[in-house]
């Protein structure tokens, strides 16, 4: 199939206003009659579940947790972006959208991120509007701050738990219309299928996890927001639960993958600490507002922090990136420490954490504090202690966690952090409509490839989230649905229902009658250690190959010695993750022949043999100005499609943050 | 800090399903480094249990960072055990010495019965939620978020209320199982906010209306919820809730 990205004619900024005025639309009484299926209740999938309820259709929520509001997105940290210039600093919509082109390494479809951008104002305003607390000054408007590869205030933020009031905003929302009957709401339900009928997607196949009952649903429409995959890693910075599992089942029905190599390694996250390790914390991009990041200048220093004097300490991200300084673009943040740690400057038990320290911060903040009336009398003792309740303010939840976590105190010896797995800008290959390439099934949020190309600014994971769901999906939903309206309700006992049920049933039966030796955790330590090591930070063409080799032979070994206790009807945790491991065993090697057929570095995406002098990734447009879009022929058997990239307006340059 | 090793004794409530009785298991694991979180010790010791054939234990758990509001363990007699201001998966090792015995059940409450082992369930709390833990205003229906400035004071009184995880800590702390502080900080949260006000009255009516059929106890004031709850939740949005739901007891009846 030729891939149609359906990107509207007409000028950049016009395109949406235009999509919008003639999109097709369906009448109140055709709505009601419309079901629609929405896998997942993070940003992406509460916000559309419950904007979709509003308009009239019938629509059925799905989640793996015990409840919506507990779906990953609760998690997210810093803050969401809006070009609003509330702050007055030269901020619009053209910024944001050439920022994330920019920032995307020139990876992502300028139409996409135009729209995004576009939109990105009015998902503050419907937050607000929910009851949403964000941060405010003083004089009771809202407060903004920075994220990396920007100038300019855009972030809004609730303290360090921005993710968590926006999906309680965007949840109420959904629970206020399941009260309202237009919507039905399953918790501790995994979807294992899609029900393919006539080449559409029709409806799916879940399983209640708590009594491993197979359950058959049917709807005109699926929506994928399921999230991201990063946990393919093993050690990520995403909930325990995230996983590729609906997103690849709707590849087997032939939804391209897109740029499935596109992974975000987060700079500031808390180094691992043993091989305990069952998951990473992240610290939040925010920090490196005030954060100054370092390592000492000699290799091996073995002093405290606080005992290595001024002169010997090396702002590597200041000294290398003057513009940006600290602010730099997550791809190259964690470059840079990555670079120091293996040239032997990392500090830590283990050598691999670099400094963030906020000495400085509390220093300026204290005598900024100690300039206001009142406060004059502050002593050097009595500036730190204001400035410490400053940054507490601003980042106290996330000290904390530090402290937590680690035993030491952030606000007495600097934090040590060291990149880790974060996000996946790859995904679900999606066109302008946010639909797959099969009709009837779209992909929202993480679980898409659309908006951020190679590198994800931090910050705008949120925003498309809750663009997708909000401002998008109620759109081109209707454009796909108009046609729709003559088509009944399929009954459930449908061949093609009764095939799948029975396809799911199999697998399951399968993965419990292996009856081996070991656990699937210990599968998913070993693959993620092949994926860190050949596929993670930096890439080149001999470990990809190798790696590919390793998955492939893990995935049989774990096909014939894997051990699942309990039973398939009762819940029963090891088989969840099972059926999750097994995918990702899958995806993992396809990750691996995307990252191999990319020999060029852009982005997070940093092949060894394509680099500039100065180490930094080095694009190579002529040959991979395109999207890479799999779709799946059978076991290890990919087909590449390629999506050129065309830039009307955001000329490539080699990204600069110098 | 200093990283050190332990032996412990895990007696660990295991039930299979909501019809069955369940009862106590000993188990021991060894090596446990001071560095491990709670649950990280957990996956050890089901590790363990999957490799010598046996069923291991189920518990509740997702982002592993505090925010989530999955992980529920009641361990040595506390929710979320000995620490603080913190939920299970956030408390470490450290806490506990070579030689220990924890003790680790589900939340006891009849209005969150047993699923199976440690997880229980909280889908009592959606429907609070859905009873009026909201406002109403359809995508699309916003005005200018600047329009509307809103007093520093309220927007972070309103925001510690809204910090809630919605684990259920306080139920399980509450000897008479009430709700009174999940419920309250929600309706709290939206009480101090401009945008909460049209339907301020029939929320708290119905809320409230909704935690006494799922089952929930009455408040006597212990504030045993407070102590326990791991994001600090205040006891004053109770006294709130009370006020807000006299008044408007008052209004409708006019
Ligand atoms: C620690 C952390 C901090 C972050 N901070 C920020 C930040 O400050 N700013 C920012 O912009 N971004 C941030 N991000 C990224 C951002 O949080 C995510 O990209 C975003 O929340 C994803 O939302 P989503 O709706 O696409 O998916 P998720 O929130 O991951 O939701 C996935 C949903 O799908 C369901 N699901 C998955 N598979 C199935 C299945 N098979 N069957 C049924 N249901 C299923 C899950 O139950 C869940 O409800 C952060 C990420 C992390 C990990
Ligand atoms: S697992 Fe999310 S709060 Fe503990």
């Amino acid at each position: 199939m030729a891939l149609d990205s359906k990107i509207p004619q007409g000028e950049m900024d016009k395109k949406w206003e235009d999509y919008k005025a003639h999109v097709k639309l369906v009448n109140p009484a055709n709505k009601r009659k419309l079901e629609v299926i929405v896998i997942g209740t993070g940003l992406a999938g509460a916000s559309a579940a419950a904007s979709l309820g509003e308009m009239g259709y019938k629509v059925k929520t799905f989640c793996f947790q015990d409840s919506p509001r507990r779906a990953h997105s609760i998690a997210a940290q810093g803050g969401i972006n809006a070009a609003k210039n509330y702050q007055n600093d030269g901020d619009s919509v053209f910024r944001l959208f050439y920022d994330t082109v920019k920032g995307g390494d020139y990876r992502s479809r300028e139409a996409n991120v135009h729209r995004l951008a576009e939109v990105s104002a009015a998902i503050i305003d419907q937050c607000v509007a929910q009851g949403v607390p964000f941060a405010r000054e003083y004089g009771g408007l809202l407060s903004n701050r920075s994220f990396g590869g920007v100038q300019v205030q855009r972030t809004f933020y609730a303290a360090g738990q921005t993710g968590q009031q926006l999906l309680l905003g965007a949840y109420s929302a959904l629970e206020r219309q399941v009260a309202l009957g237009n919507i039905t709401q399953y918790s501790r339900h995994e979807m294992l299928d899609i029900v393919m009928i006539d080449g559409k997607a029709r409806g799916i196949i879940a399983r209640n996890l708590i009594t491993g009952e197979l359950e058959r649903h049917f709807g005109h429409a699926v929506l994928l927001c399921s999230g991201g995959y990063g946990n393919v890693f093993y050690l990520s910075t995403n909930a325990m639960g995230s996983n590729v599992t609906a997103a690849w089942k709707a590849h087997k029905h032939g939804a391209y993958f897109g740029n499935p190599c596109f992974t975000q390694i987060h700079p500031t996250c808390i180094p691992v600490s043993g091989d305990h390790q069952s998951k990473l914390t992240l610290m939040s991009e925010s920090l490196r507002n005030d954060g100054r990041i370092w390592v000492p200048k000699v290799k091996d220093d073995n002093r405290k922090a606080k005992d290595i004097p001024e002169a010997e300490r090396d702002y590597y991200l200041e000294r290398r990136y003057p513009a940006f300084g600290n602010l730099v673009p997550r791809d190259v943040a964690s470059r840079a420490a990555k670079e120091r740690c293996d040239a032997g400057y990392g500090v830590g038990t283990t050598k691999m954490a670099v400094y963030l320290d906020f000495a400085s911060a509390i220093k300026r903040y204290g005598k900024i504090e100690a300039g206001k009336p009142g406060n004059e009398q502050a002593d050097e003792a009595g500036i730190i202690a204001l400035g410490k309740e400053v940054v507490k303010e601003k980042y106290g939840n996330l000290f904390e966690m530090y402290e937590k976590i680690t035993g030491e105190n952030p606000y007495e010896t600097p934090m040590r952090i060291y990149p880790a797995v974060h996000y996946t800008m790859g995904g679900l290959w999606v066109d302008y409509e946010l639909q797959t390439s099969v009709n009837g099934l779209y992909a929202l949020g993480e679980a898409n490839f659309s908006d951020h190309g190679a590198n994800r600014l931090g910050a705008s994971a949120l925003m498309q989230g809750l663009a997708d769901g909000y401002f998008v999906i109620p759109y081109t939903l209707g454009n796909y649905l108009a046609d729709d309206i003559r088509t009944e309700t399929i009954p459930t006992t449908h061949p093609a229902f009764e095939a799948s049920e029975k396809a799911v049933s199999d697998r399951i039966n399968k993965l419990m009658s292996i009856g081996g030796t070991q656990s699937v955790e210990s599968f998913h330590k070993r693959l993620g250690k092949i994926m860190w090591g050949k596929c993670g930070m930096a890439r080149n063409a001999q470990g990809l190959q190798e790696a590919i080799q390793e998955i492939q032979e893990l995935r049989k070994e774990f096909w014939s010695d894997l051990k699942i206790p309990g039973e398939i009807n009762e819940l029963n945790p090891e088989l969840d993750k099972a059926g999750r491991v097994a995918d990702f065993l899958e995806l993992g090697e396809l990750m691996c022949i995307d990252a191999l057929h990319r020999n060029e570095s852009c982005g997070g995406h940093f092949r060894e043999e394509s680099q500039t002098e100065e180490g930094e990734a080095k694009r190579d447009d002529s040959n991979f100005s395109f999207v890479s879009a799999w779709e799946y022929k059978g076991d290890s058997n990919w087909e590449l499609h390629k999506e050129a990239l065309e830039f009307e307006i955001v000329k490539p340059t080699q990204r600069s943050y110098k | 800090m200093e990283h050190y090793n332990m032996n412990l004794t895990l007696k660990v409530w295991k039930q299979k399903n909501s019809q069955s009785k369940g009862s106590f298991e000993t188990y021991k694991v060894n090596d446990i480094s001071s560095e491990m979180s709670f649950l990280e010790m957990f996956d050890v010791l089901n590790e363990q249990l999957v490799h010598d054939g046996k069923e291991p234990i189920a518990f509740d758990h997702d982002c592993r960072e505090g925010i989530c509001g999955a992980c529920s363990m009641y361990i040595d007699g506390q929710p979320h055990g000995p620490w603080q201001q913190n939920t299970t998966c956030q408390l470490h090792m450290r806490a506990f010495k070579d030689g220990d015995t924890i003790v680790v059940e589900p939340w006891r409450s009849s209005a969150f019965p047993v699923i199976k082992d440690l997880i229980v369930d909280r889908t009592a709390f959606d429907r609070i939620i859905q009873a009026g833990g909201y406002i109403s205003v359809n995508t699309g229906n916003a005005q200018d978020a600047n329009n509307l400035p809103i007093k520093k004071q309220d927007a972070d009184d309103a925001f510690s209320a809204a910090a809630c995880i919605g684990c259920g800590a306080c139920v399980a702390a509450c000897k008479n199982g009430s709700a009174m502080l999940f419920v309250s900080a929600k309706v709290s949260q939206l009480a101090l906010l401009p945008q909460g006000q049209p339907e301020r009255e029939t929320r708290v009516l119905n809320m409230v209306t909704q935690m006494d059929k799922e089952g929930f106890g009455n408040c006597t004031n212990t504030y045993a919820c407070e102590a326990e709850c791991p994001k600090g939740i205040s006891v004053a949005n109770i006294a709130r809730m009370n006020k807000e739901y006299l008044k408007a007891g008052l209004n409708t009846k006019e």
